[in-house]
Protein backbone atom coordinates (compact mmCIF):
# COMPACT_ATOMS: atom_id res chain seq x y z
CA UNK A 1 0.00 0.00 0.00
CA UNK A 2 2.80 2.40 0.89
CA UNK A 3 4.31 2.63 -2.51
CA UNK A 4 6.51 5.64 -3.07
CA UNK A 5 6.16 6.98 -6.60
CA UNK A 6 8.18 10.15 -6.32
CA UNK A 7 11.23 10.69 -4.25
CA UNK A 8 13.31 13.80 -3.72
CA UNK A 9 16.76 12.87 -2.51
CA UNK A 10 19.24 15.34 -0.99
CA UNK A 11 18.10 17.99 -3.42
CA UNK A 12 19.93 21.32 -3.60
CA UNK A 13 19.00 24.07 -6.02
CA UNK A 14 19.41 27.79 -6.34
CA UNK A 15 20.51 30.70 -8.46
CA UNK A 16 24.22 31.16 -8.98
CA UNK A 17 25.84 31.30 -5.51
CA UNK A 18 22.56 31.80 -3.78
CA UNK A 19 21.03 28.50 -2.61
CA UNK A 20 17.25 28.37 -2.38
CA UNK A 21 16.72 24.78 -1.28
CA UNK A 22 19.33 22.79 0.57
CA UNK A 23 19.45 19.06 1.13
CA UNK A 24 15.73 18.48 0.78
CA UNK A 25 14.62 14.85 0.97
CA UNK A 26 10.98 13.87 0.62
CA UNK A 27 9.08 10.78 -0.33
CA UNK A 28 5.63 10.86 -1.87
CA UNK A 29 3.25 7.92 -1.74
CA UNK A 30 0.86 7.00 -4.47
CA UNK A 31 -2.69 8.33 -4.22
CA UNK A 32 -2.14 10.82 -1.43
CA UNK A 33 -2.56 14.59 -1.25
CA UNK A 34 0.47 16.57 -0.10
CA UNK A 35 0.62 20.25 0.71
CA UNK A 36 3.80 22.21 1.04
CA UNK A 37 3.54 25.33 3.17
CA UNK A 38 6.04 27.82 4.42
CA UNK A 39 6.73 31.53 4.65
CA UNK A 40 7.62 33.54 1.56
CA UNK A 41 11.07 32.83 0.21
CA UNK A 42 11.43 29.45 1.93
CA UNK A 43 12.01 27.66 -1.35
CA UNK A 44 8.58 26.13 -2.02
CA UNK A 45 8.31 27.36 -5.59
CA UNK A 46 11.90 26.43 -6.41
CA UNK A 47 11.25 22.94 -5.08
CA UNK A 48 8.20 22.64 -7.34
CA UNK A 49 10.09 24.04 -10.30
CA UNK A 50 12.91 21.58 -9.75
CA UNK A 51 10.60 18.60 -9.39
CA UNK A 52 8.88 19.66 -12.62
CA UNK A 53 12.28 19.94 -14.40
CA UNK A 54 11.95 23.69 -14.88
CA UNK A 55 14.96 24.31 -12.70
CA UNK A 56 18.19 22.34 -12.75
CA UNK A 57 19.28 21.09 -9.31
CA UNK A 58 22.87 21.79 -8.27
CA UNK A 59 22.97 18.39 -6.62
CA UNK A 60 20.64 15.62 -5.54
CA UNK A 61 18.04 13.66 -7.41
CA UNK A 62 14.35 13.54 -8.20
CA UNK A 63 13.31 9.93 -8.70
CA UNK A 64 10.13 8.87 -10.45
CA UNK A 65 9.54 5.17 -9.74
CA UNK A 66 13.22 5.04 -8.86
CA UNK A 67 14.41 6.69 -12.08
CA UNK A 68 16.09 10.09 -12.21
CA UNK A 69 13.74 12.44 -14.09
CA UNK A 70 16.62 14.53 -15.39
CA UNK A 71 17.92 11.51 -17.25
CA UNK A 72 14.56 10.41 -18.59
CA UNK A 73 13.05 11.24 -21.96
CA UNK A 74 11.09 14.46 -21.47
CA UNK A 75 7.92 13.01 -23.05
CA UNK A 76 8.10 9.99 -20.75
CA UNK A 77 8.23 12.26 -17.71
CA UNK A 78 5.28 14.30 -19.03
CA UNK A 79 3.17 11.13 -19.14
CA UNK A 80 3.64 10.72 -15.40
CA UNK A 81 3.98 14.23 -14.00
CA UNK A 82 1.90 17.27 -14.91
CA UNK A 83 2.57 20.72 -13.53
CA UNK A 84 0.34 23.73 -13.12
CA UNK A 85 2.55 26.79 -12.66
CA UNK A 86 1.68 29.82 -10.65
CA UNK A 87 1.99 32.25 -13.51
CA UNK A 88 0.74 31.20 -16.85
CA UNK A 89 1.47 32.72 -20.21
CA UNK A 90 -0.32 35.91 -21.13
CA UNK A 91 -0.55 34.93 -24.74
CA UNK A 92 -3.74 32.95 -24.55
CA UNK A 93 -5.38 33.73 -27.82
CA UNK A 94 -6.49 30.11 -28.06
CA UNK A 95 -9.60 28.14 -27.27
CA UNK A 96 -9.93 25.92 -24.20
CA UNK A 97 -10.06 22.85 -26.43
CA UNK A 98 -6.80 23.80 -28.15
CA UNK A 99 -5.12 24.29 -24.78
CA UNK A 100 -6.33 20.94 -23.46
CA UNK A 101 -5.16 19.35 -26.70
CA UNK A 102 -1.59 20.48 -25.97
CA UNK A 103 -1.77 18.26 -22.90
CA UNK A 104 -1.72 15.32 -25.31
CA UNK A 105 1.60 16.35 -26.82
CA UNK A 106 3.58 13.70 -24.95
CA UNK A 107 1.47 10.97 -26.50
CA UNK A 108 1.69 12.20 -30.05
CA UNK A 109 4.11 11.13 -32.75
CA UNK A 110 5.30 14.03 -34.83
CA UNK A 111 4.07 12.62 -38.11
CA UNK A 112 0.62 11.84 -36.79
CA UNK A 113 -2.29 14.07 -35.95
CA UNK A 114 -4.85 13.63 -33.25
CA UNK A 115 -5.90 10.07 -32.54
CA UNK A 116 -9.30 8.88 -31.33
CA UNK A 117 -7.71 8.28 -27.94
CA UNK A 118 -6.52 11.88 -27.81
CA UNK A 119 -10.03 13.10 -28.58
CA UNK A 120 -11.56 10.88 -25.92
CA UNK A 121 -9.06 12.01 -23.33
CA UNK A 122 -9.59 15.67 -24.16
CA UNK A 123 -13.35 15.18 -23.84
CA UNK A 124 -12.83 13.40 -20.53
CA UNK A 125 -10.55 16.16 -19.22
CA UNK A 126 -13.04 18.86 -20.19
CA UNK A 127 -15.84 16.90 -18.56
CA UNK A 128 -13.95 16.22 -15.32
CA UNK A 129 -13.18 19.90 -14.86
CA UNK A 130 -16.65 21.06 -15.87
CA UNK A 131 -15.28 22.87 -18.91
CA UNK A 132 -17.20 21.06 -21.66
CA UNK A 133 -19.51 24.01 -22.23
CA UNK A 134 -16.55 26.36 -22.53
CA UNK A 135 -14.50 24.24 -24.91
CA UNK A 136 -14.69 26.64 -27.85
CA UNK A 137 -14.23 29.82 -25.85
CA UNK A 138 -11.01 31.78 -25.83
CA UNK A 139 -8.98 31.48 -22.64
CA UNK A 140 -8.86 35.27 -22.50
CA UNK A 141 -12.67 35.41 -22.37
CA UNK A 142 -12.82 33.30 -19.19
CA UNK A 143 -13.00 34.35 -15.55
CA UNK A 144 -10.09 33.56 -13.23
CA UNK A 145 -11.68 30.41 -11.85
CA UNK A 146 -12.66 29.10 -15.28
CA UNK A 147 -9.22 29.83 -16.58
CA UNK A 148 -7.63 27.83 -13.79
CA UNK A 149 -9.98 24.94 -14.53
CA UNK A 150 -8.95 25.09 -18.18
CA UNK A 151 -5.28 24.79 -17.18
CA UNK A 152 -6.12 21.90 -14.86
CA UNK A 153 -7.96 20.24 -17.75
CA UNK A 154 -4.79 20.55 -19.83
CA UNK A 155 -2.74 19.02 -17.01
CA UNK A 156 -4.99 16.01 -16.55
CA UNK A 157 -5.15 15.45 -20.32
CA UNK A 158 -1.55 14.34 -19.80
CA UNK A 159 -3.06 11.46 -17.82
CA UNK A 160 -0.52 12.03 -15.06
CA UNK A 161 -0.03 9.92 -11.97
CA UNK A 162 1.21 13.01 -10.18
CA UNK A 163 -0.19 16.51 -10.44
CA UNK A 164 1.99 19.34 -9.18
CA UNK A 165 0.27 22.64 -8.43
CA UNK A 166 2.00 25.84 -7.37
CA UNK A 167 -0.48 27.96 -5.45
CA UNK A 168 -3.46 27.00 -7.59
CA UNK A 169 -5.85 29.36 -5.80
CA UNK A 170 -3.84 32.58 -5.75
CA UNK A 171 -5.61 35.55 -7.34
CA UNK A 172 -8.99 33.82 -7.08
CA UNK A 173 -11.93 34.97 -4.98
CA UNK A 174 -13.08 32.81 -2.09
CA UNK A 175 -15.78 30.83 -3.89
CA UNK A 176 -13.48 30.01 -6.79
CA UNK A 177 -10.74 29.05 -4.36
CA UNK A 178 -13.05 26.51 -2.78
CA UNK A 179 -14.21 25.31 -6.17
CA UNK A 180 -10.64 24.65 -7.30
CA UNK A 181 -9.75 22.89 -4.02
CA UNK A 182 -12.83 20.68 -4.36
CA UNK A 183 -11.89 19.90 -7.95
CA UNK A 184 -8.35 18.91 -6.95
CA UNK A 185 -9.72 16.77 -4.15
CA UNK A 186 -12.15 15.10 -6.55
CA UNK A 187 -9.37 14.33 -9.03
CA UNK A 188 -7.44 12.68 -6.21
CA UNK A 189 -10.38 10.59 -4.99
CA UNK A 190 -11.93 9.60 -8.29
CA UNK A 191 -9.00 9.53 -10.66
CA UNK A 192 -6.40 8.43 -8.08
CA UNK A 193 -4.04 11.22 -9.08
CA UNK A 194 -1.36 11.92 -6.48
CA UNK A 195 -1.45 15.61 -5.63
CA UNK A 196 1.54 17.68 -4.55
CA UNK A 197 0.74 21.33 -4.12
CA UNK A 198 2.14 24.49 -2.68
CA UNK A 199 -0.53 26.35 -0.74
CA UNK A 200 -0.60 29.69 0.93
CA UNK A 201 -3.73 29.06 2.92
CA UNK A 202 -2.88 26.79 5.88
CA UNK A 203 -6.56 25.97 6.43
CA UNK A 204 -6.90 24.74 2.88
CA UNK A 205 -3.80 22.66 3.34
CA UNK A 206 -5.12 21.21 6.60
CA UNK A 207 -8.51 20.41 5.18
CA UNK A 208 -7.55 18.85 1.88
CA UNK A 209 -4.27 17.06 2.45
CA UNK A 210 -3.22 13.74 3.90
CA UNK A 211 0.22 15.02 4.61
CA UNK A 212 1.68 18.48 5.12
CA UNK A 213 5.25 19.55 4.58
CA UNK A 214 6.53 22.71 6.22
CA UNK A 215 9.51 24.39 4.62
CA UNK A 216 11.61 26.96 6.37
CA UNK A 217 14.93 28.60 5.46
CA UNK A 218 15.62 26.39 2.44
CA UNK A 219 14.98 23.16 4.41
CA UNK A 220 12.14 20.81 5.18
CA UNK A 221 11.31 21.84 8.71
CA UNK A 222 8.68 19.29 9.56
CA UNK A 223 6.36 16.82 7.93
CA UNK A 224 3.23 15.09 9.17
CA UNK A 225 -0.53 14.75 9.02
CA UNK A 226 -2.50 17.99 9.52
CA UNK A 227 -3.46 17.36 13.16
CA UNK A 228 -0.03 16.47 14.43
CA UNK A 229 1.56 19.25 12.47
CA UNK A 230 -0.76 22.04 13.59
CA UNK A 231 -0.69 20.88 17.20
CA UNK A 232 3.08 21.09 17.32
CA UNK A 233 5.08 24.28 17.69
CA UNK A 234 5.68 24.59 13.99
CA UNK A 235 3.36 27.56 13.43
CA UNK A 236 5.03 29.44 16.22
CA UNK A 237 8.54 28.54 15.13
CA UNK A 238 8.16 29.01 11.41
CA UNK A 239 5.38 31.52 10.89
CA UNK A 240 5.84 33.36 14.20
CA UNK A 241 2.18 33.28 15.07
CA UNK A 242 0.15 32.10 17.99
CA UNK A 243 -2.96 30.32 16.83
CA UNK A 244 -6.12 28.65 18.08
CA UNK A 245 -6.79 25.22 16.66
CA UNK A 246 -10.31 23.88 16.50
CA UNK A 247 -12.02 20.99 14.78
CA UNK A 248 -14.05 21.28 11.61
CA UNK A 249 -17.37 19.67 12.58
CA UNK A 250 -18.03 18.30 9.14
CA UNK A 251 -14.66 16.96 8.04
CA UNK A 252 -12.92 16.41 11.33
CA UNK A 253 -9.94 18.35 10.02
CA UNK A 254 -8.15 21.02 12.03
CA UNK A 255 -8.95 24.69 11.53
CA UNK A 256 -6.60 27.30 12.72
CA UNK A 257 -7.07 30.92 13.54
CA UNK A 258 -4.05 33.20 13.75
CA UNK A 259 -4.33 35.10 17.00
CA UNK A 260 -1.22 37.20 17.16
CA UNK A 261 2.29 37.64 15.90
CA UNK A 262 5.05 36.37 18.16
CA UNK A 263 8.07 38.62 18.23
CA UNK A 264 11.42 36.98 17.76
CA UNK A 265 13.36 36.45 20.92
CA UNK B 1 -24.20 30.26 -20.03
CA UNK B 2 -23.97 28.02 -23.03
CA UNK B 3 -21.81 29.74 -25.57
CA UNK B 4 -20.01 27.23 -27.63
CA UNK B 5 -19.64 28.97 -30.97
CA UNK B 6 -16.15 29.40 -32.32
CA UNK B 7 -14.73 32.86 -32.70
CA UNK B 8 -14.42 34.03 -36.30
CA UNK B 9 -10.66 33.51 -36.49
CA UNK B 10 -10.99 29.89 -35.38
CA UNK B 11 -13.48 28.89 -38.04
CA UNK B 12 -12.11 26.71 -40.77
CA UNK B 13 -14.17 28.36 -43.50
CA UNK B 14 -12.93 31.83 -42.56
CA UNK B 15 -9.30 30.71 -42.42
CA UNK B 16 -9.53 29.02 -45.80
CA UNK B 17 -11.21 32.05 -47.36
CA UNK B 18 -8.47 34.39 -46.16
CA UNK B 19 -5.76 32.03 -47.40
CA UNK B 20 -7.53 31.79 -50.75
CA UNK B 21 -7.63 35.57 -51.04
CA UNK B 22 -3.88 35.69 -50.39
CA UNK B 23 -3.38 33.04 -53.06
CA UNK B 24 -5.29 35.21 -55.53
CA UNK B 25 -3.24 38.23 -54.48
CA UNK B 26 -0.10 36.21 -55.15
CA UNK B 27 -1.34 35.30 -58.60
CA UNK B 28 -2.18 38.93 -59.32
CA UNK B 29 1.23 40.09 -58.08
CA UNK B 30 2.85 37.50 -60.31
CA UNK B 31 0.95 38.68 -63.40
CA UNK B 32 1.46 42.38 -62.72
CA UNK B 33 5.15 41.80 -62.04
CA UNK B 34 5.48 40.22 -65.46
CA UNK B 35 3.31 42.78 -67.21
CA UNK B 36 4.74 46.08 -65.99
CA UNK B 37 7.92 47.75 -67.16
CA UNK B 38 9.36 49.66 -70.06
CA UNK B 39 7.40 47.45 -72.37
CA UNK B 40 3.94 46.52 -71.20
CA UNK B 41 2.84 43.00 -71.86
CA UNK B 42 -0.86 42.13 -71.72
CA UNK B 43 -1.91 39.28 -69.41
CA UNK B 44 -2.93 36.94 -72.19
CA UNK B 45 0.48 37.33 -73.85
CA UNK B 46 2.18 36.52 -70.53
CA UNK B 47 0.28 33.28 -70.21
CA UNK B 48 0.95 32.54 -73.87
CA UNK B 49 4.73 32.95 -73.80
CA UNK B 50 4.90 31.28 -70.39
CA UNK B 51 3.75 28.04 -71.95
CA UNK B 52 5.14 28.58 -75.44
CA UNK B 53 8.31 30.65 -75.34
CA UNK B 54 9.18 32.19 -78.68
CA UNK B 55 11.78 34.55 -80.10
CA UNK B 56 9.83 37.77 -79.58
CA UNK B 57 11.06 40.62 -77.40
CA UNK B 58 8.11 40.01 -75.09
CA UNK B 59 9.01 36.39 -74.57
CA UNK B 60 12.67 37.16 -73.97
CA UNK B 61 11.82 39.99 -71.59
CA UNK B 62 9.68 37.67 -69.54
CA UNK B 63 11.96 34.64 -69.56
CA UNK B 64 15.25 36.44 -69.09
CA UNK B 65 14.33 39.39 -66.92
CA UNK B 66 10.93 39.58 -65.34
CA UNK B 67 10.04 35.98 -64.56
CA UNK B 68 13.18 35.14 -62.57
CA UNK B 69 12.96 38.44 -60.77
CA UNK B 70 9.31 37.98 -59.83
CA UNK B 71 9.94 34.43 -58.66
CA UNK B 72 13.00 35.51 -56.70
CA UNK B 73 10.97 38.27 -55.04
CA UNK B 74 8.37 35.71 -54.05
CA UNK B 75 10.94 33.31 -52.60
CA UNK B 76 12.70 36.05 -50.66
CA UNK B 77 9.34 37.20 -49.33
CA UNK B 78 8.48 33.67 -48.18
CA UNK B 79 11.83 33.20 -46.44
CA UNK B 80 11.83 36.52 -44.62
CA UNK B 81 8.18 36.26 -43.57
CA UNK B 82 8.65 32.73 -42.24
CA UNK B 83 11.83 33.72 -40.47
CA UNK B 84 10.01 36.56 -38.70
CA UNK B 85 7.01 34.39 -37.83
CA UNK B 86 9.28 31.78 -36.25
CA UNK B 87 11.48 34.25 -34.35
CA UNK B 88 8.52 36.14 -32.86
CA UNK B 89 7.19 32.91 -31.40
CA UNK B 90 10.34 31.44 -29.92
CA UNK B 91 11.82 34.72 -28.73
CA UNK B 92 8.50 35.75 -27.22
CA UNK B 93 8.75 39.19 -28.72
CA UNK B 94 6.46 40.72 -31.33
CA UNK B 95 9.28 42.91 -32.66
CA UNK B 96 11.57 40.00 -33.48
CA UNK B 97 12.26 40.40 -37.18
CA UNK B 98 15.50 39.15 -38.72
CA UNK B 99 16.24 42.70 -39.88
CA UNK B 100 15.55 44.48 -36.63
CA UNK B 101 17.30 42.11 -34.25
CA UNK B 102 20.46 41.81 -36.31
CA UNK B 103 20.22 38.29 -37.71
CA UNK B 104 20.11 39.67 -41.24
CA UNK B 105 23.05 41.99 -40.62
CA UNK B 106 25.01 39.07 -39.17
CA UNK B 107 24.33 37.17 -42.37
CA UNK B 108 25.07 40.30 -44.39
CA UNK B 109 28.45 40.92 -42.78
CA UNK B 110 29.67 37.38 -43.36
CA UNK B 111 28.21 37.32 -46.85
CA UNK B 112 29.73 40.60 -47.96
CA UNK B 113 33.05 39.76 -46.36
CA UNK B 114 33.30 36.65 -48.51
CA UNK B 115 32.17 38.57 -51.58
CA UNK B 116 34.74 41.32 -51.37
CA UNK B 117 37.63 39.79 -49.45
CA UNK B 118 37.55 36.16 -50.51
CA UNK B 119 35.68 36.24 -53.83
CA UNK B 120 37.08 32.82 -54.79
CA UNK B 121 34.62 31.30 -52.28
CA UNK B 122 31.66 33.10 -53.81
CA UNK B 123 29.49 29.99 -54.05
CA UNK B 124 29.78 29.51 -50.32
CA UNK B 125 28.17 32.84 -49.52
CA UNK B 126 24.87 31.30 -48.28
CA UNK B 127 26.79 29.01 -45.92
CA UNK B 128 28.82 31.83 -44.42
CA UNK B 129 25.74 34.05 -44.28
CA UNK B 130 24.07 31.29 -42.25
CA UNK B 131 27.07 31.17 -39.95
CA UNK B 132 26.84 34.93 -39.45
CA UNK B 133 23.11 34.72 -38.76
CA UNK B 134 23.65 31.96 -36.18
CA UNK B 135 26.39 33.96 -34.46
CA UNK B 136 24.09 36.97 -34.29
CA UNK B 137 21.29 34.79 -32.84
CA UNK B 138 23.75 33.27 -30.37
CA UNK B 139 24.85 36.68 -29.11
CA UNK B 140 21.23 37.77 -28.74
CA UNK B 141 20.39 34.71 -26.64
CA UNK B 142 23.49 35.18 -24.53
CA UNK B 143 22.58 38.77 -23.80
CA UNK B 144 18.86 38.20 -23.33
CA UNK B 145 19.14 35.07 -21.19
CA UNK B 146 18.57 35.13 -17.50
CA UNK B 147 17.20 31.77 -16.44
CA UNK B 148 14.74 32.15 -19.30
CA UNK B 149 14.42 34.36 -22.32
CA UNK B 150 13.46 37.93 -21.48
CA UNK B 151 11.44 39.41 -24.36
CA UNK B 152 12.39 43.01 -23.58
CA UNK B 153 16.08 42.17 -23.61
CA UNK B 154 15.75 40.33 -26.92
CA UNK B 155 14.98 43.55 -28.73
CA UNK B 156 17.55 45.62 -26.85
CA UNK B 157 20.24 43.02 -27.46
CA UNK B 158 19.06 42.63 -31.04
CA UNK B 159 19.31 46.33 -31.78
CA UNK B 160 22.83 46.37 -30.34
CA UNK B 161 23.86 43.30 -32.35
CA UNK B 162 22.32 44.82 -35.46
CA UNK B 163 24.25 48.06 -34.98
CA UNK B 164 27.48 46.15 -34.46
CA UNK B 165 27.17 44.07 -37.61
CA UNK B 166 25.93 47.04 -39.67
CA UNK B 167 29.08 48.86 -38.61
CA UNK B 168 31.07 45.84 -39.73
CA UNK B 169 29.36 45.90 -43.11
CA UNK B 170 29.97 49.64 -43.55
CA UNK B 171 33.60 49.15 -42.55
CA UNK B 172 34.08 46.37 -45.08
CA UNK B 173 32.50 48.50 -47.78
CA UNK B 174 34.77 51.43 -46.98
CA UNK B 175 37.99 49.39 -46.90
CA UNK B 176 37.22 47.53 -50.08
CA UNK B 177 35.35 50.33 -51.88
CA UNK B 178 37.08 49.50 -55.16
CA UNK B 179 35.84 45.91 -55.18
CA UNK B 180 32.26 46.54 -54.21
CA UNK B 181 29.79 46.87 -57.01
CA UNK B 182 26.35 47.87 -55.98
CA UNK B 183 27.16 48.15 -52.29
CA UNK B 184 24.30 50.54 -51.83
CA UNK B 185 21.79 48.11 -53.28
CA UNK B 186 23.12 45.48 -50.92
CA UNK B 187 22.58 47.70 -47.90
CA UNK B 188 19.03 48.49 -48.93
CA UNK B 189 18.05 45.17 -50.38
CA UNK B 190 17.45 45.08 -54.09
CA UNK B 191 16.26 42.62 -56.70
CA UNK B 192 17.85 44.64 -59.46
CA UNK B 193 19.66 42.56 -62.12
CA UNK B 194 18.94 39.28 -60.33
CA UNK B 195 18.19 36.27 -62.45
CA UNK B 196 17.85 32.47 -62.52
CA UNK B 197 21.16 31.93 -60.73
CA UNK B 198 19.84 33.57 -57.59
CA UNK B 199 16.56 31.69 -57.90
CA UNK B 200 18.52 28.46 -57.89
CA UNK B 201 20.48 29.56 -54.85
CA UNK B 202 17.48 30.33 -52.69
CA UNK B 203 14.87 27.82 -53.88
CA UNK B 204 16.16 24.79 -51.92
CA UNK B 205 16.15 26.80 -48.70
CA UNK B 206 12.59 27.98 -49.31
CA UNK B 207 11.33 24.44 -49.88
CA UNK B 208 13.26 23.10 -46.91
CA UNK B 209 12.08 26.00 -44.74
CA UNK B 210 8.43 25.55 -45.65
CA UNK B 211 8.56 21.82 -44.96
CA UNK B 212 10.41 22.07 -41.68
CA UNK B 213 8.33 24.92 -40.31
CA UNK B 214 5.20 22.95 -41.20
CA UNK B 215 6.55 19.99 -39.22
CA UNK B 216 7.44 22.24 -36.30
CA UNK B 217 4.04 23.97 -36.20
CA UNK B 218 2.73 22.25 -33.08
CA UNK B 219 5.99 22.63 -31.18
CA UNK B 220 6.01 26.36 -31.97
CA UNK B 221 2.38 26.67 -30.85
CA UNK B 222 3.27 25.05 -27.55
CA UNK B 223 6.32 27.31 -27.15
CA UNK B 224 3.90 30.27 -27.17
CA UNK B 225 2.63 29.07 -23.78
CA UNK B 226 6.02 29.71 -22.21
CA UNK B 227 8.97 27.50 -21.38
CA UNK B 228 7.57 26.04 -18.15
CA UNK B 229 4.29 24.92 -19.64
CA UNK B 230 5.99 23.62 -22.77
CA UNK B 231 8.40 21.55 -20.69
CA UNK B 232 5.50 20.38 -18.54
CA UNK B 233 3.64 18.83 -21.47
CA UNK B 234 6.78 17.07 -22.60
CA UNK B 235 8.36 19.41 -25.15
CA UNK B 236 12.14 19.48 -25.32
CA UNK B 237 12.31 23.25 -24.97
CA UNK B 238 16.04 23.84 -25.52
CA UNK B 239 16.21 21.60 -28.56
CA UNK B 240 13.07 23.15 -30.06
CA UNK B 241 14.38 26.67 -29.54
CA UNK B 242 17.71 25.78 -31.12
CA UNK B 243 16.17 24.09 -34.16
CA UNK B 244 13.70 26.92 -34.70
CA UNK B 245 16.38 29.60 -34.35
CA UNK B 246 18.63 27.76 -36.78
CA UNK B 247 15.76 27.46 -39.25
CA UNK B 248 14.92 31.17 -38.95
CA UNK B 249 18.59 32.06 -39.37
CA UNK B 250 18.88 29.81 -42.42
CA UNK B 251 15.83 31.37 -44.05
CA UNK B 252 17.00 34.91 -43.37
CA UNK B 253 20.57 34.16 -44.44
CA UNK B 254 19.54 32.64 -47.76
CA UNK B 255 17.42 35.72 -48.47
CA UNK B 256 20.24 38.06 -47.51
CA UNK B 257 22.74 36.23 -49.72
CA UNK B 258 20.69 36.95 -52.82
CA UNK B 259 19.11 40.35 -52.22
CA UNK B 260 21.01 42.02 -49.40
CA UNK B 261 19.45 43.54 -46.33
CA UNK B 262 15.72 43.66 -46.92
CA UNK B 263 14.00 44.74 -43.75
CA UNK B 264 10.49 44.77 -42.33
CA UNK B 265 9.05 41.88 -44.36
CA UNK B 266 9.50 39.60 -41.36
CA UNK B 267 7.75 42.12 -39.17
CA UNK B 268 4.83 43.34 -41.25
CA UNK B 269 3.75 40.05 -42.75
CA UNK B 270 3.46 37.73 -39.72
CA UNK B 271 1.73 40.48 -37.76
CA UNK B 272 -0.83 41.13 -40.44
CA UNK B 273 -1.54 37.42 -40.53
CA UNK B 274 -1.79 37.30 -36.73
CA UNK B 275 -4.33 40.12 -36.81
CA UNK B 276 -6.32 38.39 -39.52
CA UNK B 277 -6.00 34.74 -38.56
CA UNK B 278 -4.66 34.50 -35.01
CA UNK B 279 -1.50 32.97 -33.60
CA UNK B 280 -1.91 29.35 -34.66
CA UNK B 281 1.18 28.34 -36.65
CA UNK B 282 -0.96 25.97 -38.69
CA UNK B 283 -2.35 29.02 -40.51
CA UNK B 284 0.45 31.46 -39.68
CA UNK B 285 2.94 29.52 -41.84
CA UNK B 286 0.96 29.30 -45.10
CA UNK B 287 -0.51 32.77 -44.50
CA UNK B 288 2.90 34.37 -43.96
CA UNK B 289 4.38 32.57 -46.94
CA UNK B 290 1.61 33.67 -49.32
CA UNK B 291 1.44 37.20 -47.99
CA UNK B 292 5.23 37.61 -47.85
CA UNK B 293 5.63 36.46 -51.44
CA UNK B 294 2.92 38.76 -52.78
CA UNK B 295 4.15 41.74 -50.76
CA UNK B 296 7.72 41.56 -52.06
CA UNK B 297 6.49 40.91 -55.62
CA UNK B 298 4.18 43.94 -55.54
CA UNK B 299 6.76 46.16 -53.86
CA UNK B 300 9.48 45.23 -56.33
CA UNK B 301 7.24 45.88 -59.30
CA UNK B 302 6.42 49.24 -57.76
CA UNK B 303 10.10 49.94 -57.05
CA UNK B 304 11.20 49.39 -60.61
CA UNK B 305 8.32 51.11 -62.38
CA UNK B 306 7.41 54.16 -60.29
CA UNK B 307 10.41 56.27 -61.36
CA UNK B 308 11.00 54.39 -64.59
CA UNK B 309 13.49 54.20 -66.18
CA UNK B 310 15.29 54.79 -62.88
CA UNK B 311 14.90 52.00 -60.33
CA UNK B 312 14.84 52.28 -56.55
CA UNK B 313 15.84 49.39 -54.29
CA UNK B 314 12.83 47.42 -53.08
CA UNK B 315 14.20 47.79 -49.53
CA UNK B 316 13.30 51.47 -49.64
CA UNK B 317 9.72 50.63 -50.59
CA UNK B 318 9.60 48.10 -47.76
CA UNK B 319 10.92 50.67 -45.31
CA UNK B 320 8.29 53.18 -46.41
CA UNK B 321 5.62 50.54 -45.80
CA UNK B 322 7.30 49.13 -42.72
CA UNK B 323 8.02 52.11 -40.56
CA UNK B 324 4.40 53.23 -40.14
CA UNK B 325 3.48 49.64 -39.37
CA UNK B 326 6.26 49.44 -36.80
CA UNK B 327 4.97 52.58 -35.13
CA UNK B 328 1.45 51.18 -35.17
CA UNK B 329 2.67 48.06 -33.35
CA UNK B 330 4.44 50.16 -30.75
CA UNK B 331 1.34 52.23 -30.14
CA UNK B 332 -0.98 49.25 -29.79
Amino acid sequence: MHESILEVRNLCAGYKDHPVIEDVSLSFEKGKVYSIIGPNGCGKTTLMRTVSRNHKPSSGQVLLHGKNIFQMNTKQVARHIAMLSQHNATLEDITVRTLVNYGRYAYRDWWKGQTAEDQDTVRWALDRTGMSDYADRKITALSGGERQRAWIAMSIAQKPEILLLDEPTTYLDISHQLEIMELISKLNREEKITIIMVLHDINHAARYSDEMVVMHNHHVYQQGDPWSLLRSNVLRDVFHIEADISKDQENGTPIFYARKVVQDQ
Amino acid sequence: MRNNTLALKDRKSYRLTVLLIFLLALLLAFLIGNAMGTIRIPFNRIVEVMFHPDATVESRTIWNIRLPRVILGGLVGINLALSGAILQGIMGNPLADPGIIGISSGAGLFGIFILVVLPQFQNMVPLFAFLGAMIAAGIIYLLAWNGGILPMRVVLAGVAVSALFQAGISGTLVFYADRVHGALTFMNGSLSARSWGEVQTILPYTIFGLLLSFLLREKMNIMLLGDDVARGVGLHVERTRFVCTALAALLAASAVSVVGLLGFVGLIVPHSIRLLLGNDYKVLIPGSALCGASLVMFSDTFARTIFSPAEIPVGIVMAVLGVPFFLYLLRR
